[in-house]
């Protein structure tokens, strides 16, 4: 392993982030009123563009892993209509999951769903780009001490840092911070609230959360671990020997 | 002395139980209270006092005041009327104050400083605790003797417009009412416009005696605004204007009817600086108090500080004002002044009524009540009552009574003066001291288990507790010395009451000598931990085994639930935690079973290293430090690879999908109660399944649940307890059929509504039958000291009573989460614990994470008002508080204690090695004390938060009656693991 391929990585790594971050400025200039916040959905979509196009062309560009004998056509139209279900697949599964978690089944399925999709974006896209439509080589990739090549390290770390990011944006989920003040006052009346379970308030003055804290922690954390991947495998290229399969 | 995990741990909890009662003694005071609060009516009013001849003067006297009305504005701090602020924007009010016919006050209020518990104290003149909110579960309404109740009883017509909390404490008192509620705070206009659209109609009206007016927005404006904003300065002209309207039209009926009217304006709490209110600040405490009147003098114009006096002191004086009898609980005194104006002896005799009521009150709340200095005060002037009624009444010199009467009015004053402060010292404040020895003694028993960790988990599972040795040490009789001192000091300065003062000296000395015990028995298991570490340090050979992600997530998931046990938010959805870590959890569990099934072939020497630190894991790092862990070494080995792969086909695919199963179920159960705060309202299947239109899909359901639970229960019974087994779900169904919530087929309309209670005896006699049978295998067992298999089946016995038992108490919707209890208990134990062989530290954290979970999952949640408190009366003819208590507490705390009595009984079956359940018992009572211990912290700290009442409170009444429970498990975990030495 040279530090020719850590730089490689790191430069990869930042146009990814770079991606992202375009994805908040560029739409502002062609759409009407657009913010992260208010309209969520929309920029999900953007996102998960952005993201997938980068990644698809680093994967091309860079080719980390250059070692594909055969390269007919009819190969590659299958290799991508896979990966292509591999990712349809990958969201209706995180949409499972979401609901198991949680999230309500009939109302919201588009907001969930596009959760499900932004997540698959940050974690299936790149480990398609780089294992290909190979659940074995994934297995063996998100195990212990199954590594075999920095980019699939870096991997690794990205995928596990986007998954607790995402699970530690669910956290300000119950707390009732969206409404700044509205809740201080609302909490007088907690006392006779929860005496008996108040039913009155209904969920019309509660504006609509759902999935924001979550995909905004995702995002942060696949930030987070595009920074910390380089930096962690720098830090330790001493001791990182990678078998060659 | 050298003692087993299991005794050590089950000793720790009970001293930790000790600990959580004294500081819950301390955080709630007990109230003062008279005994006879509902047979107030009946009492006869105090005679006038008289020596010698007798007066005739016993029937209460007659109304002082024509209307009353009370304008209470929320946050109405004093200076906003006094100070500068009111001299700007009142004008009107401070006119009155400076120039008309009024007193005014500064009235003090008492923690906390929040609306409803004010509210109740200005109704009552009692000081609340929040022990009351306990005691009346059922019913949010005030039962307590107030104002307003014998106002109502006495025929006055009582009109209220404001705050909805008065309707809900007094649903039933007022003729006409129109409760505000606002979730909008910004909303400071219409509040108040809802209460003043009214006013115009009501003034004219003639058939109202009293009139009561909360006007919230002040408050408003403080929580968003803060005290300094100019709106409030509008706000105060708003209501300087109303209280013009309400005072003229007044006065102008007065001019017709020729009777005084009194408007009383108040506020309930103060605002601090930043504009909240809970806290104990002098801003917080001290707010407006105005009598305003035709009967009162007019001033001359001098301008005087208002006197300071009590909230309470109001009740007392509108029951004067209104001629009715003053509250019994009420600690307050009356108002002199709104009585200067009537004659001399009137005067007397409602200084008399009130000094008999404190003093009454005096008596049954203080044991040495003649010795109180108020109460010698009273008898004293009582005596000279009756001596000046005798002169009144032989007409005498008129100096001479006149002089007299003076000495007789500022010897009541005095003496209620000094009856009111040493009743309301009773409950004040928080009793720091007796908090502070409970948390000691929480914090240092929690110290020793951590402490022990490595000892306690080793394969021996017994450890060396160093109780003798520092018992006879120099340090012990020093510590013991000291904090006995401390504890003379503290109650003799001590001001205020406090309970642990209270207790004997033996008992105190008692608690000081095990709290300085406990103190020596860290210390010196610390410097033994140092010296293992040193002696561990010179030996680098030993490895270092890395931690599981089970581990790291057991481990973070127990922080993280701690560390949100701070914010009231993450109390009120806590369930929302729980679901969430369960959630993780078998996503975890289905990360490992993966890794095992597919990856065993490619790299076996990994997975041998994984498997190994599965068996480790409880604390691996902790355990370094163990000596012991060296010998545990080839044990571990022994043991070999997990059995996944001796698995067959169909059960290899019955491990895979077990997770999502699991999933599956906690979805659906999650979605049958919707619990918490935020979602609550939120549709859930329980009410859909409750309401009478569904009768038939909930008996159907109903009926399904009891047989899928006899099907998942009976298979490990003995043949005995099957048939009682089934005999009793039989009879929960016709307990549910005969209180009328399931119909049998044949049964058109339920009819015949009765109690059931020969149909819950029914099941209750099953119940015991079985609990029994299980006792007799297990003595059996012990006895014959041969028979494994005997313990085994007793244990689930016992289980399965349990589950008889719970079957009954649960309401039908609730039954499901009972089979999904029992469904993922089976599958978790075939095709979980048992194929990836967990220890039995990791097995017993999962089983406390999947208990607290079905605690939610009931449909409980941490406010006091989802106990079923119905379930105490499953059985019994009527209220008998014991066995209602234990019934009530059983059903709440069923699912935490079903999954203990299940991990018990999977123990003793499954695992080989006779210290699994002492491990058990102590990760069990761990992981139990440790947010117990952080919770008691967190709320001493957040005692004058402003939702202390409301949100930390009822948590912290759940967590002890959780440890309690804890400590009832840990005892039968304890008495299991000795059966089980001895044979």
């Amino acid at each position: 392993m040279k530090d020719t391929d850590i730089k490689r990585l790191l430069y990869t790594h930042l146009l990814c982030i770079f991606s992202i971050i375009l994805s908040i400025f560029i739409p502002s200039f062609f759409l009407e009123n657009f913010s992260i916040l208010e309209t969520h959905l929309t920029w999900l979509c953007i996102c998960s563009v952005f993201v997938t196009a980068v990644n698809l062309l680093l994967y091309l560009v860079v080719k980390p892993n250059a070692s594909s004998k055969r390269s007919s056509l009819s190969y590659k139209v299958t290799r991508f209509l896979k990966c292509c279900i591999y990712f349809l697949m990958s969201c209706f599964f995180f949409h499972v999951i979401f609901v198991l978690y949680g999230a309500p089944l009939i109302e919201l399925v588009l907001e969930t769903f596009l959760f499900a999709v932004i997540l698959s974006t940050f974690t299936t896209v790149p480990c398609l780009c780089l294992l290909g439509p190979n659940i074995k080589a994934w297995l063996r990739v998100f195990s212990r001490n199954g590594v075999t090549s920095i980019w699939e390290n870096s991997l690794q770390i990205t995928t596990i840092s986007s998954f607790i990011g995402t699970w530690l944006g669910a956290f300000p989920i119950p707390l009732d911070w969206e409404r700044p003040w509205q809740m201080a006052i609302e909490r007088k009346y907690k006392m006779c609230r929860s005496l008996y379970v108040c039913t009155r308030h209904g969920a019309s003055h509660c504006p609509q959360v759902w999935p924001i804290s979550c995909t905004l922690g995702a995002t942060f954390g696949y930030v987070a671990g595009l920074v910390i991947s380089p930096l962690w495998i720098y830090w330790n290229r001493k001791q990182l020997t990678y078998k060659n399969h | 002395m050298r003692l087993g995990s299991g005794t050590f741990a089950a000793c720790c909890v009970v001293i930790e139980v000790l600990g959580v009662a004294l500081f819950l003694r301390g955080f709630f005071p007990t109230p003062v209270r008279s005994s006879a609060r509902t047979e107030h009516q009946a009492e006869p009013p105090a005679p006038e006092p008289s020596a010698g001849a007798s007066s005739n003067w016993t029937k209460l006297p007659p109304p002082l005041f024509r209307k009353v009305v009370i304008m209470l504005i929320d946050g109405l701090r004093d200076d906003f009327v006094f100070g500068s602020k009111g001299v700007k924007f009142m004008p009107y009010t401070t006119y009155l104050v400076e120039k008309g016919a009024s007193h005014s006050f500064v009235a003090e209020a008492k923690l906390p400083t929040v609306t409803m518990p004010r509210i109740k104290a200005l109704m009552t003149g009692s000081l609340p605790g929040f022990i009351d909110v306990v005691r009346n579960l059922n019913s949010p309404a005030l039962l307590e003797d107030n104002v307003i109740t014998q106002a109502k009883a006495a025929g006055k017509r009582i009109i209220f417009y404001g705050d909805e909390t008065w309707v809900k404490l007094f649903p039933r008192h007022f003729v006409e009412y129109d409760g505000t509620t606002s979730f909008f705070v910004s909303d400071y206009t219409e509040v108040d416009d809802n209460v003043t659209r009214h006013l115009d109609k009501v003034l004219k009206r003639g058939d109202w005696d009293v009139l009561i007016l909360h006007y919230l927005g002040l408050d408003h404006i403080g929580h968003v605004s803060g005290p300094s904003s100019p709106l409030i300065g509008h706000k105060l002209r708003e209501m300087d204007s109303i209280l013009m309207k309400i005072h003229t039209s007044l006065l102008s009926e007065e001019r017709e009817t020729l009777v005084p009217n009194l408007l009383v304006l108040c506020g309930d709490h103060g605002m601090s600086e930043t504009g909240g209110h809970g806290a104990s600040s002098v801003e917080e405490l001290n707010t407006a108090l105005i009598l305003i009147s035709s009967a009162f003098e007019r001033k001359p114009g001098d301008i005087r500080r208002p006197k300071h006096v009590q909230q309470t002191d109001l009740a007392a004086t509108l029951a004067i004002g209104l001629g009715l009898p003053i509250p019994g609980n009420s600690v307050g005194s009356l108002l002199f002044p709104t009585v200067e104006g009537r004659p001399v002896r009137e005067q007397l005799r409602f200084l008399h009524l009130n000094a008999v009521q404190l003093s009454k009150l005096l008596q049954e709340n203080v044991p040495s009540y003649t010795k109180e200095p108020g109460f010698e005060q009273f008898k004293m002037s009582e005596r000279l009552h009756g001596n000046w009624i005798r002169l009144y009444l032989e007409e005498n010199n008129s100096e001479v009574l006149f002089n007299l009467g003076a000495k007789v009015r500022r010897q009541y004053l005095d003496a209620l003066r000094t009856l009111s402060l040493s009743l309301s010292r009773q409950v004040a404040q928080y009793d720091i001291y007796s908090m502070l020895v409970g948390t000691v003694m929480v914090l240092e028993v929690l110290a020793l288990l951590l402490l022990s960790i490595p000892q306690a988990l080793s394969s021996e599972a017994e450890l060396e507790v160093p109780l003798w040795s520092p018992v006879f040490s120099l340090l012990f009789y020093l510590m013991f010395l000291v904090l006995s001192a401390l504890h003379v000091i503290v109650c003799t300065s001590t001001e205020s009451s406090c309970y642990f003062c209270g207790l004997s000296w033996l008992t105190a000395g008692g608690v000081m000598a095990l709290i300085s015990a406990l103190l020596c028995a860290v210390g010196s298991a610390l410097a033994k931990m140092f010296a293992d570490g040193k002696f561990l340090s010179k030996n680098p050979a030993h490895p270092k085994a890395r931690w599981s992600e089970l581990d790291v997530l057991i481990l973070l998931g127990t922080t993280g639930h701690v560390l949100s046990l701070g914010a009231s938010s993450f109390i009120e959805e806590e369930h929302q935690t729980w679901y969430f870590l369960i959630n993780t959890l078998c996503l975890a569990l289905c990360h490992e079973i993966y890794r095992n099934c597919f990856l065993r072939d490619d790299c076996e020497p990994q997975q041998c290293s994984h498997v190994e630190e599965g068996f480790v894991s409880p604390a691996p790092a902790l355990q370094d430090r163990s000596i012991r862990c060296n010998m545990l070494e080839p044990h571990r080995v022994s043991k070999g690879p997990t059995s996944l792969d001796t698995l067959r086909g169909y059960e290899k695919w019955m491990v895979l999908a077990s997770p999502w199963v699991i999933l599956t179920c906690c979805r659906l159960l999650r979605s049958l109660n919707q619990t918490g705060v935020q979602w609550a309202h939120r549709p859930d299947l329980g009410h859909w399944l409750t309401s009478s239109d569904h009768k038939a899909e909930l008996s159907v359901l109903a009926a399904l649940s009891l047989i899928l639970i006899f099907a998942l229960v009976q298979r490990r019974c003995s043949l005995t307890s099957k048939v009682a087994m089934a005999l009793g779900l039989l009879g929960v169904y016709c307990y549910r059929a005969a209180i009328g919530n399931v119909l049998f087929p044949w049964q058109r309309d339920s009819k015949d509504i009765s109690k059931g209670v020969i149909e819950a005896r029914f099941v209750h006699v099953f119940v015991l039958g079985i609990l029994f049978t299980g006792t007799k295998d297990l003595l059996k067992s012990q006895v014959i000291a041969a028979d494994f298999t005997i313990k085994t089946v007793g244990l689930w016995e016992i289980y399965s009573g349990l589950v008889l038992l719970a079957a009954l108490l649960f309401r039908p919707h609730n039954l499901p989460v009972l089979v999904f209890s029992l469904f993922i208990q089976t599958i978790m134990t075939k095709f979980i614990w048992k194929p990836l062989r967990h220890d039995a530290a990791e097995i017993t954290i999962m089983h406390y994470w999947f208990g607290q979970a079905f605690f939610y999952f009931q449909g409980n949640s941490n406010s006091i008002a989802t106990v079923d408190v119905s379930a105490g009366f499953v059985g019994l003819d009527t209220y008998m508080e014991v066995p209602a208590m234990f019934l009530t507490a059983f059903a709440t705390f069923a699912g935490p204690v079903l999954w203990a009595s299940h991990l018990v009984s999977f123990l003793s079956s499954e695992t080989s090695s006779g210290s699994a359940l002492g491990h058990a018992c102590f990760c069990y009572a761990l992981i139990c004390s440790f947010p117990v211990s952080a919770y008691i912290i967190l709320v001493t700290s957040l005692r004058y938060h402003l939702f202390i009442w409301s949100v930390f409170s009822p948590k912290l009444l759940y967590e002890g009656m959780h440890i309690l429970i804890t400590a009832a498990i840990c005892a039968f975990f304890t008495a299991m693991d000795q059966t089980n030495t001895k044979s």
